[in-house]
């Protein structure tokens, strides 16, 4: 478990970082918290020739918010969103869902620019992403490109970054204040990637009635991804105790889990439903 | 006697140490001229090796050497076993390092030594192994078959049956009013140690001398086998003791790294150091617990136990290590548990896999064994409509049946019996604390969504192990006292504690003994370690016979001094007073004494667990509300360090519960490989735990009256936990036959329940 040989290089501007990455024929990686790499470099999972140290890019360890809604750095830290007060209520979701991600000592360096170009299926970041329909910036030698995240996760640990692009900065869309949210997720110990989890949220319109429903998942399939039948059980109707059964019963119905050593596809299955069933309730709560 | 340390809470004196970052654990100790030894380790579970070349590897930077078996003439040599050395095991003990054959994942194919770890690591994708594949022996299923044999020469995948045998219990099946038959299964766990295993070891040419840092547990033992197996005598051999991060039975055993890194510092004549880590740990550890029973329970229609009788199946892995034995043996010694048993037929047999081999783990065989028998007098009780405590006081042994005999376990002969104590106490203790009238309402009640539970079970645990300890006491020139052990701290407390038990006897302030020296084999003349809850009393006991000579030989050098009768002389604190004169303690400096304690027979504690938990049915997730044990331990030298013991041997039995498993394919290949997926109780998961220290029945086979109590938290939180699950879940039929109750296996249980209930 020693870590493989590599060069290491700590740029101090994006281009610079840009540049290296491109340098070493995709075999370059950048390293942000370094709490998903090194684990995988130790396992030697992964064998880059070059680390680029992301930390002394400038600017992008801010969390701005602003009318259009919460811009993260992409080395924004866990600890960062835990000790913002704004986000209480600027991105509830944001701050509910990044309490379950991993622990102390993890969540003083892992990094949400890390968390996306990593994309683990059961990390929550991500599925808070997809789940708000956040946009991610990278920037790479063909320029600066803006993604959408339901676009971004392709699968297990792949995305559609390019092996010279670093993630800038993540976009979550505003947050209005007639909006309800939920995030509900189910780990065999607190701390450890989700075996499900569900983040979600709605609008109230006039009547009291939920709109806009976005109802995400993590932890069930090879990346987080939206439930539409489930949001549209939950779209136009008052957010009871039948209902969040009836919303639940669809989300479990739409995923399409997988089987693992520590869970059945079937457990998995009934576990989101459960989950999205809590999560909805705790919104409307 | 002046002095009563034993029997006060105390607290640790090693703990200042470890608080102020001063402990030394073998990778601390650094030598000019290091080499660093990784070892390549077979990916393959089963197969025939057809080549190794190592040639590019010895090119590769920093790489030094690369030894494998070809380099040691004759073979490599086997590790034999220390326990249960039985003639049948040898053909199945390891060798050193793999040759002709692997037979697990994790198997030692060749050190790379190298000028750092790293480097040594490098070169294994340089290391060309062939291996020709043989169809893997996942569990003991597969190798009851014998289709594919770890052993050609023996041709069968079974090492060994123990039969544990009383009275005549097929006579009593056969006129038994009421007989419950079950299937019930535990899961792989190991005794994982905060530090993983380290071994350094030097070779001086000139001395003859090979030292070996890292040693722990059983020193002593451990360079007889080395002595044999690098033909040197043991006096040109040291084992030195460093402190170390947890034992837990695993650690400090003979592995073959024990040999190997002794074998390459003698080879290249450098300092070789070899530290384990984690994935390795998890490969390379002596695994522990995965046993399967089929089992019997006779009894009478008011709950009273006739009989038990029955198969255990333990999933051996791949050799039988130092300990392996034990384990099985245990289980079915100990299957009737604290229950006044009269007919006991248990066969327990060893199957070989192609698994990393078992040792023991804390409550080896006993936390089997307490799950398989407790979950049955629940089902048992429920099933004859009786109260299940009821049935547990109806059977628990009483005081005046002590001694009380135990099953004879074959071929080894081993009769025994338990020693003192009135077992039903703990048990109405332990319901007095959780308090009974107010949680036992609660029973299978769904509150906010989650039924509440109550498990209560009974154990007993073993301790002492003989057959002998030494202690050695010496004066210091300042006027202090050494005390020297041949058993090993394997952070027990043990320093505290001998400290307690020699200033008692000496009448003399704890700070007067100065130091406590253990483990390292320069100490005193023989020893025999830190195993089966044996060190404080038996390295208790010879340290009250130490303290006796030494007391004596004080006397008579006194008398000399003082002109006056030894029998008139007195140890004063710092000085020796007789006749009216005194004499300063530090003018007999190097005065020494060395006494031992001989014992045959085993202490037995005893205790009852009882935990309050909730069930989410919709997650399959426990909480533990409240969690009690209550244990007799004989005599508490120290409260404080055996609360410790139940506490943290406790938190170790729910990750055996709840959490660990060490799961593998059909193909031997191992799934758990990190403790992503091996997963430790952490700090908070686990934080309403209670323990209880009763003291009231002293052993009578050793002077102190203690008994061995390093197990009782672990050996009985399986079946306490599987009880309290079955207990919240009565309504809905559920009942757990196997550990760990994960999520996804409580969910399972109650999708078929509602099945059933569906039909
Ligand atoms: C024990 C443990 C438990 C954990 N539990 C959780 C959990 O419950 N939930 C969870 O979400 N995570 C968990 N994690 C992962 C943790 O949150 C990581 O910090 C995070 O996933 C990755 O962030 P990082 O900054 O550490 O990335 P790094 O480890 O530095 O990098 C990860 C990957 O992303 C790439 N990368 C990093 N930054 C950028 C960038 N700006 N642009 C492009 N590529 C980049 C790297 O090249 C690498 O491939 C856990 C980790 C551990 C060790």
């Amino acid at each position: 478990m020693k870590l493989p040989p590599f060069e290491y290089a700590c740029p101090t501007t994006l281009n610079e970082a840009v540049a290296l990455l491109a340098s070493h024929n995709g075999e370059a990686k950048a390293i942000a918290g370094g709490q998903s790499l090194v684990p995988m470099l130790a396992f030697r999972l992964a064998r880059p020739s070059l680390l680029v140290d992301l930390r002394k890019l400038p600017g992008l360890n801010e969390i701005k918010i602003g009318a259009d809604g919460v811009r993260l750095g992409a080395l924004v830290r866990w600890r960062d969103i835990q000790d913002d007060k704004r986000l209480e209520s600027a991105h509830p979701l944001l701050k509910a869902a990044i309490a379950h991600v991993a622990h102390y000592q993890i969540r003083n360096r892992g990094t949400v620019g890390g968390s996306v170009a990593h994309a683990d299926p059961a990390a929550e970041m991500p599925g808070v992403c997809v789940a708000c329909d956040a946009v991610i910036t990278a920037a790479g030698k063909g320029g600066t490109r803006a993604i959408k995240a339901a676009d971004f996760f392709e699968g297990a640990l792949t995305t559609a970054l390019k092996p010279d692009e670093i993630v800038t900065e993540i976009h979550l869309p505003a947050w209005p204040a007639v909006r309800r949210s939920g995030f509900q997720e189910f780990a065999r110990r607190r701390g450890d990637f989700a075996m499900s989890g569900v983040a979600l949220f709605y609008d109230l319109d006039a009547g009291g009635k939920a709109t806009n429903a976005h109802i995400g998942t993590i932890g069930v399939g090879d990346r987080p991804r939206r439930l539409a039948k489930a949001e549209a059980a939950l779209n136009g109707q008052a957010v009871t105790e039948a209902l969040a059964v009836k919303v639940g019963e669809a989300a479990a119905a739409e995923v399409d889990p997988q089987e693992d050593i520590h869970a059945s596809a079937a457990y998995r299955r009934s576990l989101t439903g459960t989950l999205c069933e809590r999560a909805l309730l705790a919104a409307a709560r | 006697m002046k002095n009563t340390f034993i029997g006060q809470p105390m607290e640790r004196r090693e703990d200042l140490r470890f608080l102020r970052g001063r402990g030394e654990y073998v990778d601390d100790v650094a030598l000019p001229g290091l080499l660093h030894a990784a070892i390549l380790r077979s990916s393959v579970a089963h197969g025939k090796i057809k080549s190794i070349d190592t040639s590019a590897a010895l090119k590769r930077p920093g790489v030094h050497t690369v030894i494998t078996a070809a380099d040691m003439p004759g073979g490599p040599p086997i590790v034999p076993m220390r326990l249960q050395p039985l003639p049948e095991f040898k053909p199945f003990e390891q060798p050193a390092i793999a040759h002709e054959k692997v037979r697990y994942v994790g198997e030692p194919i060749a050190v790379v030594l190298a000028a750092t770890a790293a480097q040594a690591e490098d070169a294994f994708d340089a290391i060309e192994v062939e291996i020709e594949e043989l169809p893997a022996v996942a569990d003991w299923t597969v190798a009851q078959r014998n289709n594919s044999v770890l052993f050609d020469k023996q041709g069968t995948n079974r090492s060994m049956v123990f039969e544990s045998r009383k009275g005549d219990a097929d006579a009593a099946f056969a006129s038994a009013p009421y007989v419950r038959k079950e299937r019930l299964r535990t899961g792989r766990h190991y005794g994982l140690t905060m530090e993983p295993r380290g071994v350094m070891a030097t070779w001086d040419a000139a001395k003859g001398m090979l030292t070996i840092y890292g040693a722990a547990k059983v020193p002593f033992f451990n360079r007889r086998i080395l002595s044999a197996q690098i033909g040197l005598p043991v006096e040109q051999i040291e084992m030195i003791e460093n402190d170390v991060g947890g034992g837990y039975g695993a650690r400090g055993e003979f592995y073959p790294e024990d040999f190997l890194i002794p074998f390459a510092a003698r080879h290249t004549g450098r300092p070789v150091k070899w530290i384990e880590d984690r994935r390795e740990n998890l490969i390379a550890m002596n695994h522990a617990r995965e046993e399967e029973a089929i089992l019997e329970v006779a009894c009478a229609r008011d709950g009273t136990i006739l009989a038990i009788r029955g198969e255990v199946h333990t999933d051996m892995g791949a050799y039988m290590r130092t300990n392996g034995a034990v384990g099985a043996r245990n289980v079915s010694q100990f299957m009737a548990g604290p229950y006044r048993v009269p007919h006991v037929k248990i066969d327990s047999s060893l199957w070989m896999t192609n698994k990393t081999p078992v040792g023991t783990y804390r409550g080896p065989g006993r936390f089997e064994a307490n799950f398989f028998l407790e979950r049955m007098i629940d089902m048992i009780a429920e099933e004859l409509r009786i109260d299940r405590i009821d049935m547990r006081r109806r059977n628990l042994i009483t005081a005046k049946e002590q001694p009380y005999p135990i099953a004879t376990v074959q071929p080894t002969n081993a009769v025994d019996e338990y020693d003192s104590g009135h077992y039903p106490e703990t048990l109405e203790r332990a319901l007095q604390e959780i308090d009974w009238p107010r949680v036992s309402k609660l029973q299978g009640k769904l509150v906010d969504g989650k039924y509440h539970g109550i498990g209560v079970v009974c154990f007993i645990e073993g301790g002492a192990a003989g057959p002998k300890e030494t202690a050695r006491l010496e004066v210091n020139g300042d006027g202090t006292i050494s005390l020297y052990l041949g058993t090993s701290s394997v952070g027990q407390g043990v320093e505290t504690i001998f400290a307690q038990i020699a200033a008692d006897a000496l009448e003399v302030s704890i700070e007067r003994i100065r130091h406590v020296h253990h483990g390292s084999t320069a100490y005193v003349s023989d020893g025999y370690g830190a195993y089966h809850s044996r060190s404080t009393v038996m390295g208790g006991s010879a340290v009250l016979d130490a303290a006796n000579n030494f007391l004596a030989a004080l006397r008579e050098a006194g008398a000399k001094r003082l002109g006056c009768d030894a029998n008139a002389v007195t140890l004063d604190e710092d000085k020796l007073t007789g006749g009216g004169k005194s004499v300063p303690l530090r003018e007999f400096a190097g005065l020494t004494q060395e006494g031992v304690f001989l014992n045959k027979k085993h202490t037995y504690s005893y205790g009852s667990h009882v935990a309050h938990i909730t069930v989410d049915p919709k997650l399959g997730r426990i909480e533990i509300i409240d969690y009690v044990v209550v244990q007799d331990v004989g005599r508490a030298i120290n409260p404080l360090t055996v609360k410790g013991q139940m506490i943290g041997s406790l938190v170790q039995g729910l990750g055996g519960a709840v959490l660990e498993d060490l799961k593998y394919d059909e193909n031997g290949q191992i799934l758990t490989g990190s403790l992503a997926d091996y997963l430790l109780p952490l700090a908070s998961d686990f934080p309403n735990l209670r323990g209880v220290v009763l003291d009231k029945y002293p052993s009578p086979i050793n002077p102190l009256g203690a008994k061995g109590a390093g197990e009782g938290g672990i050996i009985a939180a399986g079946g306490c936990m599987a009880n309290a699950v079955a207990n919240a879940l009565s309504s809905l039929g559920v009942q757990p036959r196997q550990l760990p109750l994960s999520p996804a296996y409580i969910w399972e249980l109650l999708q078929q329940a509602g099945r059933k209930a569906a039909e």
